[in-house]
């Protein structure tokens, strides 16, 4: 166990995995760099440098710098998947999905119904997604709700070092195409993670916080601002119980609907947009099954309805934050108190 | 009347600055601090005192109760005295080596502990955060395979060698570790298949798993031993006395599996089949007396472990080779008369694991301390208490 960044321990899990497995391939635009030119090979190594080091060690034929073309290599990568390799492909940003979207969801999406079961796809999309990096709209989106709507795909949000190298792992061992949300304020973070590999079963949220008076479910790095809000409020006397699903799909409806039952409050934390966001969808999961439960209406904190702003003033009052969050959790205890006032 | 040299604790600095400090206080004032429980412990939190100032405590008297992201635990005194001053109040963090209050012996004055206290806070200065110093478990390479271990304490003395459970690693020690490495080298491991340990095991069994603690013995250079061992680890420690009487002095055997037939089979059908902290808690709960002890992180710990590579598969190896349902399938009762060293066997009496019965009826000249109010993990639930008896055991 040693302290690692997101960056590094991304790079850890995709090492391991290519040392252990053979069939295991990265693909992507600059994953290595320097490609058919003169110049320094493996100058990049991604745009956060995340897949540094890997061609050297593992050489051109496993570790494949890509032309500009999405609908190409994402395409080639669910055919290498269907055909017996592990690709990992790395979309750069999350943004260019529109250009390959139907390789994945017309196509790895759905070989495994298509096929009667007889075909696997094991897939991983590792994409970047988030705002707060003075990227502009087409470069900060949080379109991990589009991804979740399609069956047949996986949809993982690691929300810290730990979580990273293991979901990372797990996608790379799962039969399925699996899309590998990172968000890119997070790749210097640290934090501890255990030098020997490991995989974290997707499906099963982590309970972050226990508390008794409000559920927070938060999605990706939301899942941090979610826990700093939870500390900050138990020194008012407000304990949280903080849940980071991990994975959007599968959701683990189990411990949501567990906790909501416990608390009998909900906040969901979402940097996507609202309508038809993770956000809106967990609302809708408790709201149908254990509405009995609930003592105040659910509070949503999300990014607003519109693009992310380039100007940086406007983008840090865009992204949901930690003093959203305990706004949103101080209205949902004041619920019934007000109507008792009134 | 404790020198003043004791005052001041391991991790507070080098031997210099003791020295410094130690001209400067009155024997007759004591310093509390804040413990260091394992090697990653920065801080704590004082949760409660269970004292008043003014009121006389013993050495070992439970005086408070302190929280680490961990681990929370009763603190019991190192020091005897009078309660002279509460120097952080409950709900406090504070870093490990920070003064928590004073006790002083005899006739001392308000004004002198005043002083006492001013001059430590002045001279206090806590370990950086996230700082790389002091021991930390090293890999070791035993016949082929990664052992990791952890050796404290000065290289003279008769070493000692601390044996945990099922499941469990060298972290379990937190408590006794430091404490019994005061006077001699004592060393602790991670059985194969647990910890930072390589996952194989074998044929999981008692007798495998003692054979790699032998030849681990040789690696580390450890001769000769005093060894302590905890449930699984009490039954490997009496295997290694059996078939090599020659590499031990003594035994601690606190709560060791062997002794009887019957083991809560739930909980080791529970602790690898878990996969989810709320499930996996009421499991762990099982092993103390005090519900309150497990916290978060430990049972994170638990599962982070259970996800490493072949550790789900080395557990029920483990637990296949050892146990089956409400039953053990080893029995060393028979033999521990033929043990040719001192034994001390201690049993919480609240186990709800391995039956506090099961040190009934043991052969003359064993030795038996029970435990009442305790559960399975005795040293750490009652670590002064003991470690006081594994002194005393050699």
């Amino acid at each position: 166990m040693s302290k690692k960044s997101y960056r590094q321990a991304l790079n850890e899990a995709m090492r391991q995995e290519m040392e252990r497995d053979p069939r295991v391939i990265i693909m992507g635009e600059d994953i290595a760099g320097g490609t058919g030119t003169d110049g320094d090979q493996d100058a990049w190594g991604g745009p956060m440098g995340v897949t540094k080091g890997l061609r050297p060690q593992f050489g051109p034929d496993r570790v494949l710098d890509t032309h500009l073309a999405e609908i190409s290599f994402v395409g080639a990568a669910a055919g290498a998947a269907a055909t017996g390799l592990r690709p990992i492909v790395e979309l750069m940003f999350v943004d260019f999905m529109g250009v390959c979207f139907d390789q994945i969801f017309n196509q790895a999406a759905k070989f495994r119904y298509m096929f009667g079961g007889k075909a696997v796809t094991p897939l991983v999309v590792r994409t970047m997604y988030g705002a707060g990096f003075r990227a502009a709209s087409q470069h900060s989106q949080c379109l991990y709700p589009m991804f979740t709507h399609i069956p047949g795909l996986k949809v993982a949000l690691p929300s810290n070092p730990y979580e990273a190298k293991g979901l990372l792992i797990q996608a790379i061992r799962d039969d399925d195409p699996v899309i590998f949300f990172e968000h890119k304020a997070l790749y210097d973070m640290e934090g501890e993670v255990p030098d020997e590999p490991y995989a974290i079963p997707f499906g099963e949220a982590n309970v972050t916080r226990e508390g008794d008076d409000v559920t927070i479910v938060a999605f990706g790095r939301m899942v941090n601002f979610a826990n700093e809000a939870a500390d900050n409020l138990a020194k008012q006397g407000i304990t949280c119980t903080v849940v980071d699903p991990r994975t959007t799909s599968p959701l683990d409806t189990e411990t949501i609907l567990e906790t909501v039952a416990e608390t009998g409050r909900l906040v969901v934390v979402d940097e996507a947009h609202p309508r038809c966001s993770m956000a809106s969808d967990v609302a809708g999961l408790v709201a149908e099954n254990a509405f009995d439960a609930l003592k105040a209406p659910i509070r949503l904190v999300t990014a607003p309805h519109a693009p992310v702003p380039f100007s940086s003033v406007l983008e840090d009052l865009y992204i949901p934050g930690v003093d959203k969050i305990e706004a949103a959790v101080h209205t949902v205890m004041q619920h019934g108190r007000k109507e008792a006032a009134e | 009347m404790t020198s003043p040299k004791r005052i001041t604790p391991f991790w507070a600095g080098d031997e210099q600055e003791d020295e410094t400090r130690g001209q400067r206080i009155m024997p007759a004032i004591q310093a509390i601090t804040m413990p260091k429980w394992g090697l990653a412990m920065e801080e704590g939190m004082l949760a409660r005192w269970a004292v008043e100032e003014g009121a006389p405590i013993a050495a070992g008297d439970e005086i408070m109760d302190i929280e680490t992201s961990k681990i929370a635990n009763v603190f019991e005194s190192p020091v005897a005295g009078i309660l002279r001053r509460k120097v952080v109040a409950d709900g406090e963090t504070v870093p490990v080596g920070a003064l928590l209050g004073v006790v002083s012996e005899g006739e001392v004055a308000d004004a002198e502990v005043d002083a006492f206290v001013a001059d430590f806070l002045a001279s206090f200065k806590p370990v950086e955060k996230g700082g790389d110093d002091g021991p930390s478990a090293e890999p070791i390479t035993v016949a082929g395979r990664t052992i990791r271990h952890l050796r404290l304490g000065p290289e003279e003395g008769t070493p000692m060698l601390l044996i945990h459970g099922f499941g469990a690693d060298l972290a379990t020690w937190m408590f006794n570790q430091q404490a019994l490495a005061e006077d001699r080298p004592v060393y602790a491991l991670d059985l194969p298949g647990h910890g930072g340990s390589a996952k194989q095991v074998e044929d999981g069994s008692v007798a495998g798993l003692a054979a790699t603690v032998r030849a681990y013995m040789d690696v580390a250079g450890i001769e000769k031993a005093h060894l302590v061992g905890h449930s699984l680890g009490g039954a490997i420690a009496v295997a290694i006395a059996l078939d090599a009487p020659e590499k031990v002095t003594a035994l601690t055997l606190v709560a060791p599996a062997g002794f009887g037939e019957s083991i809560a089979g739930d909980f080791i059908a529970g602790f690898i089949s878990e996969t989810r902290s709320r499930k996996l808690r009421p499991v762990l709960e099982m092993l103390v007396a005090n519900p309150d002890m497990v916290s978060a992180d430990m049972v994170e710990d638990v599962l982070k472990f259970k996800r490493l590579d072949g550790a789900p598969d080395a557990l029920r190896a483990v637990a296949a080779a050892n146990f089956e349902g409400d039953r053990q399938k080893l029995s060393l009762r028979d033999r521990l008369g033929d043990v040719g060293v001192p034994v001390h066997v201690v049993w919480g009496e609240d186990d709800r694991i391995l039956s506090a019965a099961h040190a009934e009826g043991l052969p003359d000249g064993i030795a038996v301390t029970r435990l009442p109010g305790v559960g399975h993990i005795a040293h750490m639930e009652k670590a002064s208490e003991i470690n006081g008896v594994i002194k005393s055991v050699g």
